[in-house]
């Protein structure tokens, strides 16, 4: 067992893992943080993407011990304390962008990220960063739809096709 | 996965004192960690890089870049100063695993169909490791085979950049790596092609197309080719007869594209 620690959604947590602990299951597992999924366990589907140090990583491809001294951000993080939904997860609700939702929580995180650097994202920019999120239920249309409408676009256009 | 312990050491020296024997190297574990899952690895000890400053960044220097062997792809792909090598790096997997593979591992790993060994190989590369460097050449040795030695850590690799070069990958679309890609980069000395995703033997020099473009760097100069399938990859995906194809097709739209 080694001892880590690292700041989660800005709050200090201290845990014993083992060296093949993933960041995944210290979350789930340890720290009953759910809302990050695992769907492939094997890197393709993006479900358990959460921020490390500000960068979208898949976390059932991190060992824990690697996010030692790290500030992580979880899906858990992003809604504001009394529950009100931030931009992204408001608008993923508003234009259908999840049904099972079981993609939804790495598509809000990457969606995060994506918007961090490229605030007005063009739809083929947003599809391209969307290549290792899978989503087997929407389609990914009304997924492409939410995210120009969190990043302040007009969405008409896109809702016509 | 089995059971095994990690070190992260923040030094290449205190690194290489932990490797050997069982122990391997960790870097981006984008490869190594499924590769755990699967059970077909069964190190005593990982040995992470990624706490290494001395490993990660990229610096230039007389028309040289150096990239550290654990810096990862998102950031070769922001850093511009090679645009070919910027550009293929920015089309590798996903951003996920763009912010946490690394050079070093790429090319240690040598997967027939990934992309840094065709920039390497192309624009004549240098691997640096800890104990020496080995030119991209004598490098890489056949699929998932390298000239790297037991818990020898490629610590950076020297990219000279090249009057022009561009990468054309033909991306399998379920993987995202390369069912064909071709580097092409022309250089003082010449022409230098590096076909990535084709062949039994991995990574490998596409020497009649580089005597053609040296003699004229044009599409046309590739006309009277032909690739021969032989010892190319049968998989699912694609014929041996199909790669062959691609092989030519990725090399031209390389060449009209190289800038
Ligand atoms: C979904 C997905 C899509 C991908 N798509 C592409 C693609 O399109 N093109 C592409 O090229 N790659 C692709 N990859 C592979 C990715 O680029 C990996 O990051 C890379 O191949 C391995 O780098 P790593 O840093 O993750 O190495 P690791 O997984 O940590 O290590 C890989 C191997 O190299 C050894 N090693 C690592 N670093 C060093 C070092 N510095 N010195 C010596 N040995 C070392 C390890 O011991 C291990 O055997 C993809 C991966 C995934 C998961
Ligand atoms: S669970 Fe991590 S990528 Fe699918
Ligand atoms: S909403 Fe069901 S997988 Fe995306």
């Amino acid at each position: 067992m080694t001892k880590v620690t690292m700041t989660i959604n800005g709050k200090s947590v201290a845990g014993d893992v083992e060296g093949n602990t993933l960041l995944a299951s210290f979350l789930r597992d340890d720290l009953h943080l759910t809302g990050t999924h695992i769907g492939c366990d094997t890197s393709q589907c993006g479900a358990c993407v959460v921020h490390v140090d500000g960068r979208a990583v898949k976390s059932c491809t991190m060992f824990a011990t690697e996010a030692n001294g790290a500030e992580v951000a979880t899906i858990e993080g992003q809604a504001a304390a009394d529950g009100t939904l931030n931009v992204i997860q408001q608008a993923f609700q508003d234009h259908h962008g999840l049904q099972c939702g079981f993609c939804t929580p790495g598509m809000v995180m990457s969606t995060a990220a994506l918007l961090k650097d490229n605030p007005k994202p063009t739809v083929t920019e947003v599809r391209t960063y969307l290549e290792g999120n899978i989503c087997r239920c929407t389609g990914y249309h009304n997924i492409v739809k939410a995210i120009m409408a969190a990043s302040g676009q007009d969405v008409s256009a896109i809702a016509a096709e | 996965m089995y059971a095994f312990d990690i070190e992260c050491p923040t030094t290449i020296a205190e690194a290489a004192q932990a490797l050997g024997g069982e122990n391997q190297a960790l870097s981006g574990g984008q490869t190594l960690i499924p590769t755990l899952k699967a059970r077909l690895a069964s190190p005593e000890k990982l040995v992470s890089l990624t706490a290494i400053a001395e490993m990660k960044g990229i610096s230039s220097a007389g028309g040289v870049l150096s990239i550290g062997g654990a810096t990862c792809h998102a950031d070769v792909a922001a850093d511009g100063s090679y645009k070919a090598l910027s550009e293929l790096a920015a089309h590798i997997g996903d951003p996920a695993v763009r912010n946490r593979g690394t050079i070093g591992g790429s090319v240690a790993n040598n997967d027939p169909a990934a992309c840094y060994p065709a920039a390497a190989l192309a624009s004549g590369a240098t691997i640096v490791t800890n104990t020496r460097e080995i030119a991209a050449d004598d490098f890489f040795l056949g699929m998932f085979e390298t000239a790297l030695e037991e818990g020898e850590i490629v610590t950076a690799v020297k990219f000279p950049i090249p009057e022009k070069a561009n990468y054309q990958k033909f991306v399998q679309p379920a993987s995202r790596f390369a069912l064909v890609g071709v580097f092409v980069a022309k250089t003082t000395d010449g022409v230098r092609v590096a076909v990535t995703g084709a062949s039994n033997e991995g990574v490998h020099r596409w020497t009649a197309a580089e005597e053609a473009l040296n003699a004229s760097f044009a599409v046309s100069a590739l006309d009277d080719l032909t690739v021969s399938a032989d010892n190319l990859i049968a998989d699912l995906h694609g014929s041996p007869e199909y790669r062959a194809h691609l092989i030519k097709v990725m090399t031209g739209r390389a060449v009209s594209a190289a800038s």
